[in-house]
């Protein structure tokens, strides 16, 4: 059963308010009994694989980006079964509302919201402001890690297309769709090969998708790790960056996780309804062979102009 | 590569992570980051004095100090890291290290593998981004000392 909705005034004017969760209202939940009954199952996710442990929301599990939610081998995410057992394990059935939260701002934790909705999951949320604002506010944290009983979970197979880009699609979508590069100015441009503190995990080449607007992520979150208002997401995805209603939109960034921060934005609290999150991102585009690149601020046009 | 290369206090390390499974491995570097002591007053002050290890995906700062002996060569190197709680991993690295390879001459660092840190047996558990920032840190110290001492890395 789908746990009650929050009602605020902020979320009510976003596209789907059913997507976001406060603080306020999860402390709410959590002290009314709702996870320890298992209506309400919470899920820390972070880049930091000890920082759960260190403490975290009293009754949340832990899901790992890198060794629960990524094929060990393939890059990929894992299979239908792997993803049923995982949920399980978890205490997570299929009707099950889960509530994602996380470090960084979230970062993570959209990653795995987004990975959520490959399969289908339907009641999904984010923490708004994720765990830095449950630690700034002060509220209560745990080392105790819940027991839950397993979960029931079938096996559902993945379905990728609507809300996934292959190198292929993004290929096929140049000229037809506008593009959303979520990466810092320096890695827009092509200045950086990499982000500032993460020199090893770059690229051969450097610059943008043709025609991608840039939009680094933060722009889309406030200073206390909040998404910022419907009117604020509008005047910068529609205002500045030119989207409009009923765009097929593509994000990306450097290997799709900051980039799921802008999806959600875009899907939930936009309300476009079809967004596809390039999870291959500018790892894989900018170690591609003959693809195109533009350089510099401009975003360029596609095809991109030869001899020039 | 084996442990009978590394220090002795090092070498233990890597043995006590090799003897546990996964999870108890991740729970070991978090006693790690536990361990990891505060700086002294006289750095806590001077933040100046430290160095951030970019490569690290979380703020990490180092330095190291060299105690002399009476002959004048350095004999005893000291190691200082500031790492926030809120990120055990990186402290947790910094606590291998510091536990690790403290109070050791400048030629007993300089000998240390760079690729030292994937003897933890962690390579699974966390990403590679973080493994290089292990490597990092251990690179910096080791180019720190190397520097400091006038031996060659």
């Amino acid at each position: 059963m789908p746990y009650p909705v929050e009602q605020n005034e902020k979320f009510a004017a976003y596209a789907h308010p059913e997507r976001l969760v406060s603080t306020e209202w999860l402390a709410a939940a959590i002290e009314s009994g709702a996870a320890a009954n298992g209506d309400l199952v919470v899920v820390e996710s972070d880049e930091d694989v000890l920082l759960y442990e260190i403490g975290h929301i009293p009754g949340a599990v832990k899901i790992d980006w890198h060794t629960d939610l990524n094929d060990e081998v393939t890059r990929d995410y894992v299979d239908g079964a792997a993803f049923a057992q995982l949920a399980a394990s978890k205490g997570i059935s299929r009707d099950s509302t889960v509530v994602i939260y996380g470090d960084k701002s979230n970062w993570w934790a959209a990653y795995a919201l987004w990975v959520f909705t490959l399969f289908g999951h339907q009641d999904v949320r984010l923490l708004d402001g994720g765990r830095d604002k449950w630690l700034a506010e002060g509220r209560e944290l745990t080392k105790d890690k819940p027991a839950p009983a397993p979960g029931n979970y079938p096996v559902v197979e993945r379905d990728d297309a609507p809300i996934r880009a292959f190198k292929e699609d993004v290929l096929a979508h140049l000229g037809t769709g506008p593009l959303i590069d979520v990466r810092s100015p320096e890695e827009y441009t092509g200045q950086r090969t990499h982000m500032p503190a993460y020199p090893e995990e770059g690229a051969l080449r450097g610059g943008h998708i043709p025609t991608a607007a840039s939009v680094p992520w933060a722009r889309a979150a406030n200073a206390d790790g909040t998404y910022k208002s419907r009117e604020e997401l509008e005047a910068i995805y529609l205002g500045e960056a030119g989207l409009s209603a009923g765009d097929d939109v593509v994000a990306y960034c450097r290997i799709g996780e900051r980039s799921s921060h802008t999806w959600f934005a875009l899907k939930y609290l936009l309300g476009f309804e079809s967004v596809r999150n390039y999870d291959g991102s500018w790892t894989e585009w900018g170690n591609a062979v003959r693809v195109p690149i533009v350089k510099g601020a401009e975003r360029g046009s596609f095809p991109v102009a030869v001899g020039v | 590569m084996t442990t009978q290369a590394l220090p002795s206090a090092l070498a233990e390390i890597v043995d006590d992570f090799q003897a546990l499974s996964e999870p108890e491995r991740l729970q070991l570097l978090l006693e790690f980051s536990e361990g990891l002591p505060e700086l002294p007053e006289r750095l806590t002050d001077h933040p100046e004095l430290l160095e951030q290890v970019v490569e690290c995906q979380s703020p990490l700062f180092l330095t190291i100090e060299t105690e002399k002996n009476d002959g004048g060569r350095p004999a005893a190197v000291r190691l200082f890291f500031k790492a926030p709680a809120e990120a055990p991993t990186t402290r947790g690295f910094a606590g291998v290290l510091h536990e690790g390879l403290d109070g050791l001459s400048p030629e007993e660092i300089l000998s240390v593998p760079d690729d030292m840190p994937e003897l933890l047996g962690l390579t699974r558990a966390i990403t590679p981004l973080r493994m290089r920032g292990m490597t990092a840190m251990l690179g910096r110290i080791k180019r720190k000392v190397a520097a400091a001492s006038g031996v060659r890395a």
